[in-house]
């Protein structure tokens, strides 16, 4: 098993005639994702590595069923895409763009709110499950299918922790970027919540940063409801408070958010917390014995 | 982006939010001629920098004569101002606001902000005006009220009733009940119209004649929503922001000083701030963090470079690029010209791992240059710092 997605999952692309559309749509099926769709308005007809372009997410699903969207459009409009994909009945959505006005993010989580569509990111790499599928813009041949799982608020500093995973004969079941930005669709709890209830995951590694109490309030549910070890690492140890650290979210305001906190209260939940980002893999080893 | 208080005010009268009569000034002449146009029975006279504190660190200057605001302006012009946002070094005052001042009742304080919790704009309000709101909520959480707006609905009637009554505003002043939820829905239509990231009024004050005044002014807004507002583009102040900063972002890199002396530049926010952490732990500083983006190219490796030299107190530059899609040879190459281009003369570690990264290690060493490529993290870390101590 895994989380999410699996490589039955079928894949629409938004904004797939774009340069990086394009570039990681191709790259995706060449993974062995589904990627079963793409949308781009006004370019239906075309097609992009043997993927038919739609002109409307409606379209899309009416056609090839897909349940999964993959968004790259700018950040001006990726609000209103991810809007389209949750009204055309898509249940998934993971959304890599980066730089989405923070205003349009709250009217997206409220509009979101209640409906059973699920939103990862935005500003984040996207998902992948290894050997059966990747949504998203990770390296893919750095994972290999094993027994822990992995959440993230950050990209490269994620696939630093798989390949050590990898490397180590660990492997991984699904990983997920779960964005950099102040307001994210899917936080830790949820996925903790499913990373403890899939079969083939034996540990999770969380990777969090510093800014806003999202590893702190996952501390408190780790601690009465997964049973499965946690290892984590907190960037920003070294960051200035008052600064945005490249991620939106990256802010440390009034005094709250720093990485000591973020460690303390996953080290008193009884979570393996590393300090140094070159130990997440031995760690993980550890803990699984 | 931040603004200046004077800026906060304008922008808070446009949207029928009271604030004491003012005017930006930038010199003695010009604060004589405001002074006499003002004829108010208190002049108040604020250096006008992006920093709290300048109360304390000397920057308001208060007086009932008119005749001696010039003088005041004169000493505050061009001085440097040191308060506890500032760091040390402290910034230098180029402008200042010059207002009536007024007969204070009671200090509140007012803020809204996204709430990252619940995703929504929230008010936060307290009795405690005037002071640090975070000391407050340390020290007596329970008079930091918090008033979540829906952003289906917007400001709505029974949010304004829920701070007020909680408040205590009706016992305190109830002839300023009706303007503060004016007062509230004005700053709702502030905060989603212009895209700001913070609003807020500390002190917010009752004055002796019953009305409600916004004493201060601070604004801040998300930058990723600047491209939708001109207007808010304009009142940015590059003399606020850091040389190397500015220079930074016309390359599209995301850069913040920091007081060590180990250069960093990275592809990733979260791997960035991990490899500071990194040098650390492995027993120095880091100068900088540097995130050239998820792909990097030799352009922008050389323009990290460029930007990392101007820092005259780095001592050693650690590279650490995970080469996902980009491929680690075309970051080394990207890396043995930008090091040409550029003279590098410092101790250089590229830590280099991901697709290809054996090949890229293998280009610079063959490259002739001081440049060593190592695969490991920790060690790569390890080794940066000894050739820096080693240089000492």
């Amino acid at each position: 098993m895994s989380i999410l997605v699996n490589k039955n999952t079928r894949v629409v692309v938004q904004g797939i005639t774009g340069k990086e559309g394009s570039f990681h749509a191709t790259q995706c099926k060449a993974y062995g994702t589904q990627v079963v769709a793409g949308v781009t308005p006004g370019k239906a007809g075309q097609e992009v590595e043997g993927i038919p372009v739609f002109n409307t997410v409606r379209d899309a699903v009416k056609k090839t069923e897909a349940t999964t969207s993959l968004i790259f459009v700018p950040p001006q409009f990726a609000a209103d895409a991810i809007l389209e994909a949750a009204e055309a009945g898509i249940w998934l959505i993971i959304c890599i763009s980066e730089g989405i006005p923070v205003n349009d993010m709250v009217k997206v989580k409220r509009a979101l709110h209640g409906r059973a569509t699920r939103l990862i990111g935005p500003n984040c790499p996207g998902i992948i499950t290894a050997d059966e599928c990747k949504i998203g813009i990770m390296p893919g041949f750095i994972h290999k299918k094993g027994r822990v799982g992995v959440i993230s608020r950050s990209g490269t500093l994620t696939y630093e922790a798989v390949n050590q995973l990898t490397q180590l004969g660990l492997g991984e079941t699904t990983c997920v970027g779960i964005g950099g930005d102040p307001i994210i669709g899917t936080g830790y709890i949820d996925l903790l919540h499913m990373f403890e209830e899939d079969d083939e995951t034996e540990a999770v590694v969380m990777i969090g940063e510093i800014g806003g109490d999202a590893e702190e309030k996952a501390a408190a549910f780790i601690e009465k409801e997964m049973s499965k070890p946690v290892v984590s690492f907190i960037a920003g140890i070294t960051a200035p408070p008052g600064r945005k650290m490249g991620h939106a979210g990256a802010i440390i305001t009034g005094g709250k958010g720093t990485a000591a906190d973020k460690m303390a209260a996953l080290t008193a939940a009884g979570v393996t917390v590393v300090k140094n980002p070159a130990e997440i893999g031995t760690a993980v080893q550890s803990v699984l014995g | 982006m931040d603004i200046h208080e004077f800026q906060a005010k304008q922008l808070f009268a446009q949207f029928g939010i009271p604030v004491p009569k003012g005017k930006e000034i930038k010199n003695a002449r010009a604060a004589e001629k405001w002074a006499a146009t003002l004829g108010t029975s208190v002049y108040v006279v604020k250096a006008q920098i992006h920093a709290g504190g300048r109360g304390k660190a000397g920057g308001v200057k208060i007086t009932k004569n008119s005749e001696e605001v010039p003088g005041l302006a004169e000493e505050l012009i061009g001085k440097t101002l040191v308060t506890h946002q500032t760091g040390p070094k402290g910034r230098k005052v180029r402008r200042l606001l010059i207002e009536e001042g007024a007969g204070i009742a009671k200090e509140l304080y007012l803020s809204l902000l996204v709430d990252r919790d619940s995703g929504c704009p929230t008010f936060i309000a307290s009795t405690e005006g005037g002071m640090d709101i975070e000391e407050v909520a340390e020290q007596t959480p329970e008079k930091v009220l918090r008033e979540s707006i829906d952003p289906a609905v917007g400001f709505q009637a029974h949010n304004g009733r829920n701070l007020a009554f909680a408040l205590g505003l009706p016992d305190l002043e109830p002839a300023v009940v009706k303007p503060f939820f004016q007062m509230l829905d004005n700053l709702y239509r502030l905060f989603m119209e212009k895209n700001a990231s913070m609003l807020e009024i500390n002190p917010l004050v009752i004055t002796t004649d019953k009305r409600l005044v916004a004493l201060d002014g601070k604004v801040s807004f998300d930058d990723s929503a600047l491209y939708k507002h001109p207007d808010v583009e304009k009142l940015r102040d590059l003399h606020e922001e850091d040389p190397m900063e500015i220079e930074a972002g016309k390359h599209n890199l995301n850069y913040v000083k920091l007081d060590g002396d180990i250069g960093c530049m990275v592809n990733g926010a979260g791997l960035a701030m991990a490899t500071m952490d990194v040098i650390k732990l492995a027993g120095s500083e880091p100068a900088n963090f540097l995130d050239v983006g998820g792909g990097a190219t030799k352009e922008t490796v050389a323009a990290g470079f460029r930007i990392l030299l101007k820092d005259k107190k780095v001592k050693g530059i650690f590279i650490n690029i995970f080469g996902g899609i980009v491929r680690c040879e075309r970051i080394a190459h990207g890396v043995i010209e930008a090091a040409k281009e550029v003279g590098i003369k410092l101790p250089v570690v590229v830590r280099l791992q991901g697709t290809n990264a054996e090949e890229g290690r293998k280009l610079l060493a063959e490259s002739g240059l001081k440049v060593e490529g190592v695969a490991d993290l920790w060690e790569a870390a390890q080794r940066i710092v000894a050739l820096r101590k080693k240089k000492k």
